[in-house]
């Protein structure tokens, strides 16, 4: 039996109080594959990455996450996967090493205070390890942020704006990082970004939502060529304009 | 890992014991947290305690009362401290914006309430050791002295601050910081209606009933019994042994139905206000 899908979404519906914040979305992730998820505000992104974490309830539809039904079978699989974003902080006052103690013990790691060297290692964080989180660079910050995401090496990785406020350079460095870890580990990632170098460089296949409904669903070559343009970029706006592709068949 | 593992029922005391240790970290890196476990309390203690002084230099009847004043305020401050240090633990992750990392960990509801349930009882020990140390020195009140009972008084009042803490807990996480006000001053709720500082006879008696529904009321009553007419009353004891289970059972199934509104809601993506 092939195992099951690191993420399936069904009809997902998720109406907060009257206004559809995702409504009736579909969509398999296959194992090892980086997928981005893009839209501009309000496109139900969000809604999807923490429905998918069980943070959130469906109005309707169903969520399956490694084979586990969420929210309600959770607790089969929330020590496989992680999640990474700049909008979630990780408690100030501890120092790095605290805070990757205590997310690795809540992540069941074995031999902690190895993984810890290891990872702070891989993530240049080694000379941080002992100084406050609150007082770190937001560059820093994003790393310890993609350590905590990595200590338990989970299968499954979620991310949310993982390069926002970064400079150009460490940008970068995040995004090879991940692509090492992908690579290494054979992990599915799910990104959401608004930014399309990233996307363009990281994923290979991209759904593009808009008010809830999933617009396009593509790899990025393919998604170029239909709408006749060369960057994501181009077609994110074409999208977002609600251009489509019957522009690129009138021009 | 197993099955059992994996139900949202098992328990890991090393989830558990991440937590507290999370929490000791915060405390450890702070004086000011630390100081502001010790400040009022002692505040509070001295105040009252030269007041019972006073009336004791002056009133025959409280002069037989001896330590009824400041065994309240000793008492109280068990219990208010309790609910305090229960909810701020658990709003420290709401001002650090951490709850959606925990809420997406495979830290189950239960090990979170009993790291809370700790940590309260070390800031409560930080808070009022000293203090009860300060009663002897300043007023020769020697809250130790009531011996067991002190026992049997002070779990009745941890499991109605934890109930009340657990409850507020959930308010919190399903409305956000907007409610954060609701842990400073909901145990006040409790101060007229609990008969902290006298007996429930002085009440009206359409009120005396509502009054007997709060753990607390048995406790304070039993304390007066204790100083007053040195008797040792367990059937109060016992009474609120029994309403605290209710209280607590209550508070639990109040934050898993608060916690499931915020599911739903989408509260725990956003621990603003």
């Amino acid at each position: 039996m092939s195992p099951a899908p690191p993420i399936a979404i069904e009809r997902l519906v998720k109406i907060y109080k009257t206004v559809p914040a995702v409504d009736g979305i579909s969509f398999t992730l296959a194992p090892g594959t980086v997928t981005g998820l893009l839209g501009g505000n309000g496109a139900g992104k969000t809604t999807t990455i923490a429905t998918i974490m069980g943070l959130t309830t469906p109005t309707s539809g169903r969520v399956k996450v490694l084979g586990a039904e969420m929210p309600r079978q959770r607790y089969r699989v929330l020590h496989r996967m992680n999640f990474e974003s700049p909008y979630v902080a990780m408690p100030m006052r501890l120092t790095v090493r605290q805070n990757l103690t205590v997310f690795g013990m809540l992540y069941g790691v074995d031999d902690l205070a190895r993984r810890i060297d290891e990872i702070a290692a891989q993530l240049d964080l080694t000379e941080l390890l002992d100084r406050q989180a609150g007082r770190l660079s937001d560059g820093q910050k994003t790393r310890v942020a993609l350590a905590k995401a990595l200590i338990n090496a989970p299968e499954l990785l979620l991310l949310d704006e993982p390069t926002a406020s970064l400079d150009p350079d460490t940008a970068d460095w995040v995004r090879g990082r991940l692509e090492r870890y992908r690579r290494e580990r054979n992990a599915t990632m799910l990104i959401a970004s608004h930014n399309m170098t990233e996307v363009e460089r990281l994923c290979e296949r991209v759904i593009i939502m808009k008010r809830g409904h999933i617009e396009d669903d593509d790899s990025p070559g393919k998604l170029l060529a239909r709408y006749g343009r060369r960057t994501l970029e181009e077609v994110f706006l074409d999208v977002a304009r609600g251009r489509g592709v019957e522009t690129e068949a009138a021009q | 890992m197993s099955g059992d593992a994996e139900s949202p029922l098992s328990f890991s005391p090393r989830r558990a014991a991440a937590m507290m240790l999370r929490y000791w970290y915060l405390l450890r890196s702070s004086w000011p947290r630390l100081a502001d476990l010790i400040y009022w309390p002692t505040v509070q203690m001295i105040t009252w305690g030269f007041l019972q002084y006073y009336i004791m230099q002056n009133a025959g009847f409280f002069a037989r009362a001896s330590g009824t004043f400041i065994g309240a305020v000793l008492l109280w401050d068990i219990l208010f401290r309790g609910q305090l240090g229960f909810s701020i633990s658990f709003m420290e992750e709401m001002w650090a914006r951490n709850i959606g990392n925990l809420m997406m960990s495979p830290l189950r509801p239960l090990e979170f309430i009993i790291a809370l349930m700790v940590m309260s009882i070390v800031r409560l020990s930080i808070g009022v050791i000293p203090v009860t140390i300060l009663a002897i020195l300043f007023f020769g009140f020697n809250l130790y002295g009531l011996g067991l009972a002190l026992v049997a008084f002070f779990i009745n009042l941890m499991l109605t601050s934890w109930a009340v803490g657990i409850f507020v807990s959930g308010l919190v996480m399903r409305n956000g910081l907007g409610a954060e006000n609701l842990a400073w001053s909901i145990m006040f709720l409790f101060m007229p209606l609990a008969c902290v500082y006298y007996p429930v006879t002085t009440l009206p008696h359409w009120l005396q009933p509502v009054c007997w529904l709060l753990p607390p009321t048995y406790v304070f009553e039993g304390m007066r019994a204790l100083l007053i007419e040195k008797t040792f009353r367990a059937d109060l004891m016992l009474d609120a042994l029994m309403i605290n289970a209710v209280f607590l059972a209550a508070g639990t199934l109040a934050f898993l139905a608060l916690l499931q509104s915020a599911r739903r809601h989408g509260s725990l993506m956003q621990s603003g206000e």
